[in-house]
């Protein structure tokens, strides 16, 4: 970790950066006046030659000027973690293009900084700050407003189009509002007693929300996970994606109301949630993984029923995927929309089926290598086109790779001898900062934690996997036509639950 | 083309009848056998409060239980256990109602439905965007998930309501017809109590907006939902 004075922050990123090369991986606050020390800002870059985050660290003292030249003009990926930054703790990033509200809404007054130690976790305030869309005015154009409060089954979030005609030339997306506070309301619990909350940030990442989380306490010991609890998180890790991409392949076709193929994904979704529940007693996978290990084994039964279950399913999705293709109507409407173009990729430090499509290689899974990934066989799948055909396929080439790497789990499970299935992780090192990182189905999802002297939680900051993506997705609309957001959307699946926290 | 028709025909119906049990594993309504002494190690352990000793034994609330299984680790006497049922099968067979007859009773009648994230972790949504799916045929009960508040006769809201969301609470509330009814749905949105309080959440949506039924379960089995759903109908065939 290397420290320096906020005026350098921004020179310092920029050698960090190297070039691009590391991309930032997350960005944010911590109030560490408790113990003597002031604010900071941390900055992790995600190193995969090294396969770790080099981090960045700038200290301001708690009663002084908390400005600070902004990384945004150098990095782009910056621009949102720096208007987070400005609500939570009061920061100001110098010469930040768009310092609107990001997180807190017009409920909240300008001055509150709830992520601050001196204001207490249920502190209601009300206040009215301005919200303002970003929108383009011109002779013809006009807006279209939708949300927060969609037609259908889906997480709330405004989306501002500003329109010529049919094609959108601008879109601003106000999000966060399920904004729950959960950064703040673990303050002060144990990692135990955090665990529940963590595993409810969002309901498709549960696992990844909860294994980053674990991974990040476990480092903070001496003790080591037992090799047969990480086969079985892995299992989950691997489920968790599966589960996701199939009933995703399905649902990116409720964009254009193709309704047979939303039909059959839907219908394979729901028999591995099935499976879900068989696994961890619960349809989201939770209650399974738990710093240390895994709460429950999975015996014989288990793994011949989702071997079975697999087998089935594959047959079914390469059908599924058959017919998606030669439906020549919907390989009209998916190509060329909604293009990322590769730099762009680069430039905002995209994850997941996002960056793969656009070129980018970037998974955790080979890169950091976390846990028993190292061991196993399974291929990144990456395409160049960067439109919505693309991450349709790059999701499709994924559930191919995570039932190859189902498979092997089970019989690397089957060989694996009994024994232990977590570890006591015994005394946990404090005012020590530590992260954790695992890929979800939409990226890698990376979690910061530091425990204060009595080993509770002084600091949590997650970095979801649609974090980093949601600012592309409104750069991919631009210029295609407004039926086609919808599509776009899906093609993505990013999550709201996560971001907003 | 022809691929898609094969495809279709050949899995025939799909869908299946819907049940309150899951595996073996699944964590449910919570059992108190006999060799509970009324330690209160469960209700001291509950992330959500959900546990009060009253009468030297525990008593859940479900309306805030995340069923996350502590109590149950905890439980020294092995006296607390998770059975495999839905906590919602359970009151509805208290009504003495039979699922056969219900849905036979249900056909012929409608009920809208409006959804509303009002702070959600996305897994309650899920779940009832599930609910569509060809396995629970939600149609075949006559409910509807509707676009807009002003054609719904329910509102069935999910997750704690965030600062962010109450106006589109209330707004969303406001705009729908009478007679109407409010489902909460999830743990979160009944008891409030999964994050704790926070300078970012006001609540369940009984904080806000008048509550008729309120679904147990983190998230409540698809199962659970439609038999809520079914029973709201009743609720609204009375009030009209
Ligand atoms: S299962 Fe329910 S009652 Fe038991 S500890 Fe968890 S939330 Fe509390
Ligand atoms: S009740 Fe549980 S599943 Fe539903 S929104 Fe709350 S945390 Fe998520």
């Amino acid at each position: 970790m290397l420290q320096v004075q906020p005026e350098n922050l921004r020179g310092a990123a920029n050698i960090f950066s190297a070039a691009g090369k590391n991309p930032l991986a997350a960005m944010f606050g911590a109030d560490e006046t408790l113990r003597g020390g002031g604010l900071a800002i941390y900055c992790l870059f995600y190193n995969a030659e090294k396969r770790d985050m080099d981090i960045l660290k700038a200290e301001f003292s708690a009663d002084g000027d908390l400005s600070y030249p902004s990384l945004t003009p150098i990095l782009p990926a910056a621009a949102w973690y720096e208007r987070e930054l400005h609500d939570m703790f009061g920061f100001i990033p110098r010469e930040h293009p768009d310092l609107r509200p990001l997180v807190l809404h017009e409920t909240f007054p300008e001055d509150f900084h709830p992520l601050l130690k001196k204001y207490p976790v249920d502190y209601q305030v009300r206040g009215s700050r301005k919200y303002e869309m970003l929108t383009s005015a011109g002779e013809g154009l006009y807006e279209v407003p939708v949300g927060p409060i969609h037609a259908g089954i889906i997480e709330p979030g405004h989306f501002r189009f500003s329109q010529a005609g049919e094609a959108m030339l601008q879109l601003d997306a106000k999000l966060f509002y399920t904004h729950r506070g959960i950064e703040k309301a673990v303050e002060g619990k144990t990692p135990f007693e955090a665990l529940p909350l963590v595993e409810r940030i969002c309901g498709a990442c549960s696992v990844a929300n909860t294994l980053s989380f674990c991974q990040a306490v476990e480092k903070l010991s001496e003790a080591d996970v037992p090799r047969k609890a990480w086969l079985i998180r892995t299992l989950a890790a691997e489920m968790e994606r599966l589960y996701n991409h199939v009933g995703d392949t399905g649902n990116v076709c409720a964009g254009v109301g193709f309704s047979p193929v939303i039909s059959m994904g839907s219908r394979l979704k729901e028999y591995l949630m099935q499976l879900n529940e068989m696994l961890a007693g619960n349809r989201f996978l939770r209650g399974l993984i738990v710093p240390g290990g895994v709460n429950c084994d999975v015996d014989e039964n288990c793994l011949e029923e989702i071997d079975e279950v697999l087998r089935e399913l594959e047959k079914e999705y390469r059908d599924i995927v058959h017919i998606m293709w030669e439906q020549n109507n919907f390989v009209n409407r998916i190509r060329t929309t909604g293009i990322i173009r590769q730099n762009t990729a680069f430039e905002l430090a995209m994850v997941g089926v996002g960056a793969r499509a656009s070129g980018s290689v970037r998974d955790s899974r080979k890169d950091i290598g976390f846990g028993i990934y190292d061991e196993l066989d399974f291929a990144v799948v990456t395409e160049t086109a960067g439109d919505v055909e693309a991450r349709i396929k790059v999701r499709v080439g994924e559930v191919y790779e995570s039932i190859k790497l189902i498979k092997q789990l089970i019989s690397k499970l089957r060989k694996e001898p009994e024994g232990s299935l977590c570890v006591d992780l015994g005394m946990l090192r404090t005012l020590e900062g530590s992260w954790g990182i695992s890929e979800s189905a939409r990226g890698d999802n990376l979690h910061w934690l530091m425990l204060d002297e009595e080993g509770r939680i002084d600091r949590l900051f997650v970095r979801s996997a649609s974090y980093p993506n949601w600012p592309a997705l409104t750069l991919a609309v631009q210029g295609d036509i407004i039926p086609d957001f919808p599509l776009i959307n899906k093609s993505f699946e990013l999550c709201y639950a996560c971001l907003d926290r | 083309m022809l691929k898609m028709i094969e495809a279709i025909l050949a899995k025939r119906i799909v869908t299946e009848n819907i049940s309150f049990s899951g595996h073996k594993r699944m964590r449910g309504q919570l059992q108190c056998l006999n060799n509970c002494d009324g330690c209160g190690n469960c209700s001291a352990v509950c992330p959500v409060q959900a546990i009060t000793i009253q009468d030297g034994k525990p008593a859940v609330d479900y309306k805030k239980c995340i069923f996350c299984g502590r109590c149950v680790e905890t439980c020294i006497q092995g006296a607390l256990q998770h059975s495999n049922k839905d906590v919602m099968g359970n009151v509805l067979t208290e009504t003495q109602i039979q699922i056969g007859e219900m849905i036979t009773a249900k056909l012929g009648r409608s009920l809208h439905v409006r959804h509303l994230d009002a702070g959600s972790c996305n897994a309650c949504d899920f779940e009832m965007g599930a609910l569509s799916n060809p396995i629970y045929d939600l149609h075949r009960f006559g409910i509807a998930f509707v676009a807009s508040p002003r054609h719904a006769d329910m509102l069935m809201v999910t997750g704690v309501v965030t600062r962010n969301l109450e106006q589109a609470l209330r707004m969303t509330y406001e705009a729908m017809p009478e007679p109407k009814l409010v489902m909460a749905c999830g743990a979160c949105a009944c008891g409030g109590a999964t994050y704790g309080a926070t300078y970012a959440v006001c609540g369940s949506a009984a904080d806000i907006v008048p509550v008729d039924i309120a679904v147990p379960g983190c998230p409540p089995r698809p199962s659970s939902m439609i038999a809520a759903m079914c029973a709201a109908a009743d609720i609204l065939a009375e009030r009209l």
